[in-house]
């Protein structure tokens, strides 16, 4: 089966490419502290120390409790409303649409340095600087046309027939939505989530330049602070450690849910 | 099919007055798009104003005091400035050498994820994870293998140097990065325009005698136009932001800053203002150049664009 084995290695070739950085850094964060330093691939000695530290220590308990925080409140706000206007976009007739889908595409490649200085001394001046809402306001933002292009996409499937016979049997177009077509939505707007999520969890940039103390630094604005317990202890491990437990909800996300995210991710993209 | 005969019928509707329904409905979508469309244009129309303004100022945290209205003195300074120039350099560089490299692998893994006969499952996962991992943590990652001693790189590939610590190595690195995190998105949104191709086409070539090639050539890449061009536009856009990656690397060490992280240098280290304002118009000019060259040169390929009128 020569055809089969061609695949079977190019498969090969991409598992490989993909997981190899990823397991380098697992290898790391188990490595103990005498042989971190070996250069093997695969520790010598194992041990759970580097995980122990970490979990210890204020500066990545707190920098996880934000991170999970502003992540999940930013998904949360971001797929409500990309929702509303997506349904609106996808739906609805009604002048300003296209500048609306103009100006999300528009933010979609916004350089989001020029931002920096800017939200730096509008949010000093309004006391957002350093907050959770601080950040959470530009997530929102750069999340938003994510969510409104990956949910028009999903929108544009559904049978919305199904909402002319709710409206026809008495229903308001606010109820036939609620009723009839949010569940039908639902896998399109759980997808959005995880992708919104993502987005959110990776930011560095606003949270390295909006923050600037552990009450609102999120995981990894905090990894390139850590410094090890004591000033002259090598942090490679504890940051490997931190490193790994965050990239954890990323590898279960991806192995249960791989074909939404494919699917969310094609779908918004290219429609022909 | 049933958008094209729905059009026309619409836009006559739209001549006659509007019925109650019909103003009930714009109201209900302007209602619903008002909260999303407010939130965008305060958080980067504003601030963006501000930057400006901010840059035509003299405006020193260190020195407030000094503050003064001062035109365009800001930029040329930067303009004048010689690492502000690298820093350019540096950005584009990047930018085209990880999008060239990206657009070829992602071609190829966008195929190896569309006709694997085998573990397809498998391939799609696993692409996703560079897509989905902290950019900083792969950047960790990275660092880790190429600092001597630590790395399984550095030690297979460079014993006897330190690769992060001379430009061209470190530049290098940060490309390979950039490209082992940002592949698999291309590829995606290149495998979305793959699956436009029609199988039969394919066969009937085939059965024509083209070669594999031929195919590609002549059969697939015609119709993956637009998602190419498409993918091409994100990508270059988004590799022109390149921060996270040389944040941890090199922290900018031996010329290696990107626009983004000299901005925010002079922001964070530097505490100025105006000169930081300043970059952030040049950077937010340059993107809004490349982007109108993009579509231009392209024509309106770009998602949104044309989005109902091409139906």
């Amino acid at each position: 089966m020569p055809v089969k084995l061609k695949w079977g290695l190019l498969d090969a070739l991409v598992v490989v490419f993909a997981i190899v950085p990823v397991l380098w850094i697992v290898s790391l964060s188990f490595k103990t502290t005498a042989t971190l330093t070996d250069g093997n691939f695969i520790p010598r000695e194992w041990t759970l120390d580097n995980y122990r530290t970490i979990f210890q220590t204020d500066q990545f308990v707190r920098a996880l409790v934000n991170s999970i925080g502003i992540a999940l409140i930013s998904t949360l706000i971001a797929v409500v409303l990309g929702t509303m206007a997506a349904y609106a976009i996808s739906r609805l007739d009604f002048p300003g649409k296209g500048l609306l889908v103009g100006v999300s595409l528009l933010i979609a490649m916004f350089p989001q340095v020029s931002l920096v200085s800017p939200l730096f001394n509008i949010e000093r001046q309004t006391g957002l600087f350093d907050t959770w809402p601080g950040l959470i306001l530009p997530y929102i933002t750069f999340a938003l046309p994510l969510a409104i292009y990956t949910l028009s996409a999903f929108f544009k499937q559904i049978p919305w027939d199904l909402e002319k016979a709710a409206k026809m049997d008495g229903a308001t177009q606010g109820e036939a939505f609620r009723r009839v077509i949010a569940p039908l939505a639902a896998p399109g707007v759980f997808t959005t989530a995880i992708l919104v999520f993502i987005f959110c969890w990776n930011d560095f940039l606003f949270a390295i330049s909006l923050t600037s103390t552990e009450q609102s630094r999120t995981v990894p604005v905090a990894l390139s602070f850590f410094t090890g317990a004591s000033q002259f202890e090598d942090p490679t491990g504890a940051i490997s450690a931190a490193a790994v437990v965050i990239t954890i909800p990323i590898i279960l996300f991806v192995l249960f849910f791989q074909k939404r995210i494919v699917a969310g991710l094609t779908s918004g993209a290219v429609k022909g | 099919m049933t958008a094209v005969v729905e059009k026309p019928r619409k836009a006559a509707r739209s001549k006659v007055a509007l019925s109650e329904g019909k103003r009930q409905e714009r109201r209900l979508g302007w209602l619903l798009c008002a909260p999303a469309a407010i939130v965008m244009v305060a958080v980067t129309a504003y601030p963006i104003l501000y930057s400006f303004w901010l840059s035509l100022q003299r405006y020193d945290l260190k020195f407030p005091g000094d503050r003064e209205f001062v035109w365009f003195d800001n930029y040329i300074t930067v303009l004048g400035n010689g690492y502000w120039w690298s820093a350019f350099g540096v950005t584009m560089l990047i930018t085209v050498i990880s999008v060239v490299f990206e657009l070829v692998l992602g071609m190829g893994l966008a195929l190896i994820m569309h006709r694997t006969l085998i573990g397809r499952g498998l391939v799609r996962t696993s692409a996703l994870i560079p897509y989905g991992i902290v950019t900083v943590v792969a950047a960790f990652s990275w660092r880790y293998a190429w600092t001597p001693g630590t790395g399984y790189l550095a030690n297979l590939v460079t014993p006897d140097g330190a690769p992060l610590t001379e430009r061209a190595s470190a530049l290098a690195i940060i490309i390979v990065a950039e490209i082992w995190k940002t592949t698999p998105f291309m590829a995606l949104l290149l495998m979305a325009g793959l699956a436009l191709v029609p199988e039969d086409l394919l066969k009937a070539a085939s059965m024509d005698g083209a070669s594999a090639w031929q195919r590609f050539v002549r059969v697939m890449l015609p119709v993956m136009k637009p998602a190419i061009l498409v993918a091409l536009l994100f990508r270059t856009l988004d590799a022109l932001r390149v921060f996270d990656n040389i944040y941890v690397l090199t922290n900018g060490a031996n010329d290696t800053r990107s626009v983004s992280i000299i901005a925010y240098d002079n922001l964070m280290k530097g505490l100025n203002l105006g000169i930081g304002s300043t970059m952030s118009v040049l950077i937010f000019l340059t993107v809004a150049i490349i982007a109108f060259i993009f579509v231009k040169l392209f024509g309106t390929a770009a998602p949104g664009a044309g989005d109902e009128g091409k139906r």
